[in-house]
């Protein structure tokens, strides 16, 4: 693992550095013209917000049923993924909302939800920090609960009649504006591993630094 | 009921009642409006006032230094911490061979 994230690091700069070469060859779309390309970040970032709080969920599943305390620490890594990405999707999509909407937000249901989920890994995080004695346990309840909510962030768009585009927009993408977006999605995914083997990493340190203290204090 | 209210309650109703309208006004006034164009008549886009004028490239560079700047500080921040608890790592595993075997 430790060998592996070196030549990670570099292949994930490696991507991000050409990533704008890619986005700018990428065509232009017809209604929205240039303001459509923040969708390369954009999407791939809510991507990211999603994992992140899947495998939160999934660390809390563990951590809750089996007491696995590396299934915590991935559970934790997971949240902050959510927040930090889902920061990140929440600033660039009303920088595009102003320009093809006309407003910087709208409260449908779509936009609602998304800020919803990631109030809840807000929330977690929060819970981790100031929650004192057993909020780990609580914070791993909020962090299923918010990822059970994903789905519906997802196909929101189908369900209900919102001005966000829907979720058949990816799969109908033309060959120029497909190659740009997977490749920014791989970009993406693979800085998120690159993330959760660093931190969980910092987790297990930690771990390590509390045995030492408990062992200079005996 | 009216009658067992003082002048000055009675005062502050009507001066709410007088200000209402007046504050709904200037926060619907403050309200994004619709572009005319689309409710009662055709502008021409090359007559669209200024202000209505909204650079695509600012908001597209905006939108990709927020990505960076965020993901730059995550990292920083990650790399900070790992930083401070390996030195502490160090520090505790000094002061345990220091202190010898007990």
């Amino acid at each position: 693992m430790a060998r592996l994230f070196p030549a990670l690091l570099v292949l994930v700069a490696a991507l991000f550095a050409y990533a704008p070469v890619m986005i700018a060859n990428a065509p232009f779309e017809s209604t929205m013209g240039l303001v459509q390309k923040i969708f390369y970040f954009h999407v791939p970032s809510w991507f990211v917000m999603f994992s992140g709080a899947f495998i939160c969920a999934w660390g809390s599943v563990l951590y809750l049923f089996k007491g696995s305390k590396d299934a915590d620490r991935y559970a934790v890594t997971g949240a902050e993924l959510a927040v930090v990405f889902g920061l990140i999707g929440l600033i660039t999509g009303p920088l595009w909302a102003r320009k093809a909407w006309g407003v910087w937000w709208e409260w449908d249901v779509k936009l609602t939800l998304a800020l919803i989920v990631w109030l809840t890994f807000v929330a977690y995080l929060l819970l981790r920090r100031y929650g004192g004695p057993g909020a780990d346990k609580l914070a791993a309840g909020v962090g299923i609960f918010g990822a059970a909510n994903i789905p519906f962030v997802y196909y929101s768009v189908n369900w209900w009649r919102t001005m966000h585009p829907k979720t058949t927009v990816v799969p109908s993408l033309g060959p120029g504006m497909r190659g740009a977006f997977w490749y920014c999605v791989l970009a993406f995914m693979l800085l998120m591993v690159l993330i959760v083997m660093a931190r969980v990493r910092l987790q297990r340190q930690r771990a390590q630094l509390d045995e030492l203290y408990l062992s200079l204090e005996d | 009921m009216f009658s067992k209210r003082s002048p000055w309650q009675v005062l502050l109703l009507l001066a709410l009642l007088l200000a209402g309208p007046r504050a709904a006004a200037i926060v619907h006034a403050q309200q994004p409006q619709p572009p005319k164009a689309a409710q009662d008549e055709f502008v021409p886009i090359n007559e669209l006032p200024p202000d209505e004028k909204l650079p695509a490239a600012r908001m597209l560079i905006a939108a990709y230094a927020v990505a960076w700047i965020v993901v730059a500080g995550y990292l920083f921040s990650i790399w900070r911490r790992l930083d401070r608890v390996e030195h502490e790592i160090a520090d505790a595993s000094r002061r345990i061979q220091q202190r010898g075997p007990r």
